[in-house]
């Protein structure tokens, strides 16, 4: 039982058979599938961190988005501010101008009621002058004629002067 | 719990063995019959060798007709050489199982061995011996056999099985497959075993240079996994468990580990940091320890991969020898037999997947340790 005693031939042909094996396959198999393995785990890598970096990306996308709509809405807010501040004083200036203009009216209205007041007053006293100069004349015209009359008239001018 | 109810029953079966043979031997005395049964009992051991031994004939079953015995057998090709013949080849065939002799030489079998009158512990069965005129073996002739013996035939099947299977997923994943998309078939069986080689066995233990022993590295574990398993199919020969194979193994690693030793590896061999009444010890345990290395890879792998063949033979051999005793005996004892047998083909399967890992995790941890000096963060975790 030579179980322990290596075969001479059985060596040599282990030893030619590894060798081709071993330069076959590592000319032929092993660097295709190491390199394949090695590839595909570092096309994994990638994808998983350019995945987690997308998703950073995301991420601050939608909080840059996000503080960009809130200063939006807050433009928004102060616009409309403005805005209102705007119509207020627009209109606060337009009703003051509009009052100053009224009372410039309101003055020159009054003025013009005064003069035409006036006129009318000279007028009326125009008038009245001339009335009272014809009523004076028709008067002294039927008094001069009625000597009585005449007399009273006298008369009463001179209880007239009595009394004041 | 399997394990130790697996001894138990272990245990039972080769006290039976024991059994049988003291019963026969006390029963030697009684009749001739029963002496004729011992000798049967006693070819158990024959066919035990002759299913570990390499040989030069793919032998497979042998049936008896007319008193003699008609084995069915491939014939292998002989190839030899001795310094003053020459190469010489023919067909194992032509020897007719050791009964002529072809072209100056004799295939010695155990009856050869007798008839001639060879030393039993120099010469064993399956040897080939050149022969002079008489026909009388020439043992002063030195004879070197080349022979494709059934364990090269194996392994080169074995081997050519597995640069097919290596080159088949090699042009896949040059073709893409399984680099942008997910690995099918033979792909997704193979790949799961490379990382776990490159990731648990080479990259822990080669640090740095993992690239480089790569291929080295898993070469040597499927070289052993393909053979094993192959051997594992039943009438095959025993190559993983064929010294001369492990041994060749052993060679190449104490070769590779050689070859990539630095100063550090060798200031630690030949001048270690001791005191120096310690380092007249240790500097011979050292050296030693450069050949018991590979040496210890030899015998475990041989060892483990024996015994579990020897086992499975033994077990199927036991129903033989309670069928010899008694026929009854060796139907009721098969069951048993082939339950065992089924459970040890299990293990086997398991052995081969582990005895290959375990090759190459050896081989790493002293090739790494060879060339550990280089990086001391670097350093060998096991």
């Amino acid at each position: 039982m030579n179980l322990l005693i290596p075969a001479f031939g059985l060596l040599i042909w282990t030893l030619v058979a590894f060798l081709v094996v071993f330069f076959i396959l590592k000319k032929f198999a092993w660097p295709a599938i190491i390199g394949g393995l090695k590839k595909r785990e570092q096309t994994i890598a990638d994808s998983l961190a350019t995945a987690e970096r997308v998703k950073a990306e995301m991420a601050q996308m939608k909080s840059e988005n996000e503080a960009l709509l809130a200063k939006a809405r807050e433009e928004r807010a102060q616009m409309l501010k403005e805005a209102r501040e705007t119509k207020d004083k627009i209109i606060n200036e337009a009703k003051d101008q509009a009052k100053v203009e009224a009372n410039k009216i309101i003055v020159e209205a009054q003025a013009a009621i005064d003069t035409q007041k006036m006129a009318a007053i000279t007028e009326v006293k125009n008038q009245i002058g001339k009335l009272v100069i014809e009523v004076s004349e028709k008067v002294l015209r039927r008094e001069l004629s009625d000597k009585k009359a005449q007399e009273d008239h006298v008369r009463s001018l001179v209880d007239e002067v009595k009394l004041n | 719990m399997l394990h130790s109810r697996a001894k138990c029953l272990l245990g039972v079966t080769f006290s039976l063995i024991l059994l049988i043979f003291s019963l026969s031997s006390f029963a030697r005395q009684d009749s001739d019959s029963i002496i004729e049964k011992k000798i049967k009992i006693l070819d158990a051991n024959e066919v035990i060798f002759g299913h570990i031994s390499d040989g030069h004939e793919f032998h497979f079953i042998s049936f008896f007709s007319g008193g003699k015995e008609h084995p069915i057998s491939i014939p292998l090709p002989v190839i030899l050489y001795s310094p003053g013949k020459g190469i010489t080849t023919f067909m194992s065939s032509e020897f007719h199982h050791g009964e002529r002799t072809v072209k100056g030489y004799a295939l010695l079998t155990d009856h050869n061995i007798e008839r001639w009158g060879l030393n039993s512990k120099k010469f064993s069965a399956g040897q080939i011996v050149a022969v002079n005129e008489n026909g009388q073996p020439d043992t002063g002739v030195k004879v070197y056999d080349f022979s494709i013996t059934r364990n090269v035939v194996q392994m080169l099947i074995a081997l050519a099985l597995l640069v097919w299977v290596m080159l088949y997923i090699a042009k896949k994943y040059k073709k893409g497959e399984g680099v942008n998309t997910a690995p099918k078939g033979i792909q997704s069986l193979l790949e799961p075993v490379i990382t776990f080689i490159r990731d648990d066995v080479i990259k822990p233990n080669l640090g740095h240079k993992y690239e480089k022993y790569q291929p080295y590295i898993q070469t040597i574990f499927f070289f052993i996994l393909f053979n094993a398993l192959v051997a594992l199919i039943p009438g095959t020969a025993n190559v993983v468990g064929n010294i001369a194979f492990t041994g060749f193994l052993a060679l190449t690693a104490f070769i590779v580990i050689l070859f990539s030793s630095n100063s550090h590896y060798w200031k630690h061999i030949l001048w270690p940091p001791v005191p120096l009444g310690v380092k007249f010890i240790l500097i011979p345990v050292e050296i030693l320890g450069i050949f018991t290395k590979p040496f210890a890879l030899m015998i475990r792998l041989f060892a483990n991969m024996l015994a579990g063949h020897i086992i499975i033979i033994c077990l199927v051999s036991l129903i033989f020898i309670f069928g010899t005793l008694n026929t009854i005996a060796g139907y009721s004892v098969s069951p048993f037999s082939v339950a065992f047998v089924i459970f040890i083909y299990f293990i086997e399967i398991l052995v081969a997947f582990l005895q290959a890992y375990i090759f190459a995790m050896l081989t790493a941890v002293f090739v790494g340790q060879a060339f550990e000096g280089d990086h001391h963060e670097e350093k060998v975790h096991l």
